[in-house]
């Protein structure tokens, strides 16, 4: 199974901008690929990346091969409420993994 | 009325046939992207839209040592207001297999357009990145990358 680290911080001032890291192990195999043998790789990525913040989306990555291996995937956004925030990847071969972190906004 | 067919034409024919093969193995496998394919691939997003230079800022390594793993950073100004803010920041290459790397969407509510990640680089080249704005505007940035080992060349 996949594992995630993401890296809020746990508390903010109401209206701040907060800085919001994320890294997924996963192979992100290309597709481009060959074996020893000579036979192709097939594709397996993650393609989808979204975050939430209670429920509305504040940030999404559209992820193509050309993302490195374990993607990271640094982004902002503004501290409202405190709450939860959701991540969701998502990816070929019905890979599909939810982390959250809950944040006090004050 | 028929006829043999002469030593000329034979080679002709068989010549033709033999580069319609090897052609037709080039055409299978394109090894990579070009920057016409990335030109491309731009206009599939932006449709038939004007793209101007500047607003967005693309920090990419001049040097990279290993394309496996490049750090990028994508980074627009804007006030991120529900009115004026940044829609999306997409990423091209122009010599990676696929011109695509990746699109950063934001909305007023992630405060500040920027967007970092690491990326694979296959080859020594250029790196676009095109910042969508509510307005409808298009703002571009570019980068050249010097890369020594290329990624996705490795076998397993």
């Amino acid at each position: 199974m996949a594992s995630a680290l993401i890296n809020v911080p746990a508390r903010a001032r109401r209206g701040e901008v907060i800085e919001i890291k994320t890294l997924i192990s996963h192979a992100m195999e290309t597709g481009y690929r060959r074996s020893q043998l000579g036979a192709r790789i097939p594709r397996d990525i993650i393609r989808l990346f979204v975050c939430t913040y209670n429920g509305t989306e504040v940030f999404r990555a559209e992820l193509h091969p050309a993302i490195a291996a374990n993607p990271f995937i640094v982004f902002s956004t503004v501290a409202t409420e405190s709450g939860t925030l959701a991540f969701h990847w998502t990816g070929d071969n019905g890979f599909s993994v939810t982390e959250s972190a809950s944040i006090l906004v004050e | 009325m028929s006829r043999k067919t002469s030593r000329r034409e034979f080679l002709l024919t068989a010549g033709a046939a033999a580069g319609f093969g090897l052609a037709s193995v080039i055409a299978v496998e394109p090894a990579r992207a070009t920057p016409v394919a990335m030109e491309e691939a731009i206009r599939k997003v932006i449709g038939s839209a004007r793209v101007t230079p500047g607003r967005v800022k693309l920090d990419v390594p001049p040097l990279v040592e290993n394309g496996n793993t490049v750090p990028l950073a994508v980074s627009a100004e804007s006030p991120m207001t529900e009115a004026d803010h940044v829609k999306a920041i997409h990423v091209f290459t122009e010599k990676n297999p696929q011109p695509d790397v990746v699109s950063f969407r934001f909305g007023p509510r992630a405060g500040r357009a920027r967007a970092a990640t690491r990326v694979r680089l296959a080859d020594t080249q250029t790196v676009v990145a095109i910042a969508e704005l509510s307005d409808g505007s298009f703002w571009s940035a570019s980068a050249d990358v010097v890369v020594t080992l290329a990624a996705c060349l490795e076998g397993v």
